[in-house]
């Protein structure tokens, strides 16, 4: 009995179970994963469609284009995060786990932004360059959507939290997401654009970063607060 | 002064007290509307640059300046009760958000028609205050729809008030963003305004007095009805609607 103790496992083997557990059902269910980024191929493809193929109008609106299907496609992908777990009983379990809820919740979060945020800045410089953006400006856009994919997914698992359950999630979810989502867009979009004009663009990178620096240490206590809210 | 503080938290006290501070509220605020509008229609002088077209600041800054302070009053009273479990802040919360919508929609509508004759356009994408004012917007709707799609009243007033919360976090970001934002095209639309002079001034603050004194009106108009719906299978609402004189 003297042992047991040493048997409860760290709060850094809970994140990292989580993450784990969250990353084996993404392998196990790829569709989850490619879904977003067709739904994220495609938003750029109607881009041009609509507003037509010239150069310069491409080159001009391609990053605002980018980080609008961005945006768009992690919302989508939000719905899941919690909602499987909600349907099949594992939402319960991790609300009466003794482990910290916020580092549970963090390592859902941080598996959701590997499945999804991830992804997202590997396909995107595919899409930029059709939208004939130069490679240096290329990679500022990479920066970009890794920092704001980061926040996205942590400020969207405050709108999963509070909206999982309800029958309207999705439409629901992009309406308390998006007001809250743009300073991201903003910051993230024009950050690129001033990159794009040779103009001094770091300002637009720190934000990002410090955005994403505060969301990951306050957004985590949101959620869990919203999960055990919405499960009482 | 504590015990005064717990009475007006209990649901009739609140019910009772309401129903003798709103009047108070409600005729005061009419008058200084009524008497600030005459002022700043007919009695203020034109504005050297503007014309006649600054009298819609009479309404607009004060709609501008509620619609904010709305939203502070619902957050910060949606955090008393998540925090000390007052269920009356709850119900302020609720009653607070369509108003604060109400007031950004003014805001916004007059601020579109003052814009016409003065910027040369009905909406200017680039301006930050409105650029601010419309997400504010987008936020009370998000408010009101998660609100409404609960179904449980306890849960709804909890998940809204997190929601509010992370939203004023938000808020601040929104504003800074923005702003940076749009000092990259910079340009034609900044108009300065000098300082203001008294004789304009003055009617505005009284219009400012009185516009707060209608929403504290408003606000407790709605918090009356709010209640009585929430404490509608109580003993004393049953008791005053059964009552002789069938409750205020």
């Amino acid at each position: 009995m003297s042992e047991a103790p040493r048997e409860i496992p760290g709060i850094l083997a809970g994140l990292v179970a989580t993450a784990k557990r969250d990353l084996l059902l993404a392998w196990k269910r790829p569709g989850d994963v490619l879904n977003p980024l067709f739904f994220f191929a495609m938003v750029c493809t109607l881009f041009p469609l609509a507003v037509g193929p010239s150069a310069e109008q491409l080159e001009f609106s391609g990053p605002g284009v980018l980080w609008v299907a961005a945006l768009l496609a992690t919302l989508l992908s939000l719905n899941s995060l919690f909602i499987t777990d909600f349907e099949d009983g594992s939402l319960d379990q991790l609300l009466v786990s003794p482990q910290p809820l916020p580092i549970l919740v963090l390592g859902k979060t941080l598996a959701h932004w590997l499945t999804s945020g991830l992804p997202l800045v590997f396909v995107s410089p595919i899409l930029a360059i059709t939208y004939r953006m130069p490679l240096s400006v290329v990679g500022v856009m990479m920066l970009t959507l890794a920092l704001g994919t980061i926040s996205l997914s942590l400020l969207g698992s405050i709108g999963a939290a509070l909206t999982v359950g309800l029958h309207r999630g999705t439409a629901l979810l992009s309406l308390l997401i998006l007001p809250l989502a743009m300073p991201i867009m903003i910051l993230g979009a024009n950050a690129v654009s001033l990159a794009a004009s040779n103009d001094i663009y770091s300002t637009g990178i720190w934000a990002l970063g410090a955005y994403a620096i505060a969301s990951l240490s306050l957004a985590p206590y949101a959620t869990a607060a919203a999960l055990r809210i919405s499960n009482e | 002064m504590w015990k005064w503080f717990h009475q007006l938290a209990s649901p009739p006290h609140f019910y009772r007290i309401s129903a003798i501070l709103a009047p108070w509220l409600a005729v005061p605020g009419l008058i200084l509307i009524a008497y600030a509008a005459w002022q700043g229609l007919f009695v203020v002088p034109m504005d050297y640059q503007q014309g006649d077209a600054f009298r819609i600041i009479y309404v607009h800054v004060p709609s501008a300046y509620l619609s904010m302070m709305a939203y502070m009053i619902m957050a910060t009273s949606g955090a008393i009760g998540l925090i000390w479990r007052i269920k009356l802040s709850h119900a302020v919360a609720a009653a607070a958000a369509p108003i604060g919508a109400g007031f950004t929609f003014l805001a916004l509508c007059t601020g579109s028609i003052w814009g016409k004759p003065m910027w040369g356009t009905w909406w200017e994408w680039g301006d930050p205050r409105m650029m601010s004012e419309l997400i504010l917007l987008f936020l009370y709707f998000g408010y009101m729809a998660l609100r409404s799609s609960i179904d449980d009243t306890t849960k709804a007033d909890k998940a809204s008030a997190v929601l509010a919360l992370v939203g004023i976090v938000n808020v601040v970001i929104v504003h800074f963003s923005v702003e940076w934002w749009s000092s990259l095209h910079q340009g034609q639309t900044v108009f300065k305004k000098g300082t203001m002079d008294a004789d304009m001034r003055i009617p505005l603050l009284i219009m400012l007095l009185g516009f707060t004194l209608l929403f504290g009106a408003m606000l407790l108009r709605r918090i009356r009805t709010e209640v009585l719906f929430r404490e509608r299978r109580t003993k004393w609402v049953r008791e005053m609607i059964l009552s002789p004189e069938g409750g205020a």
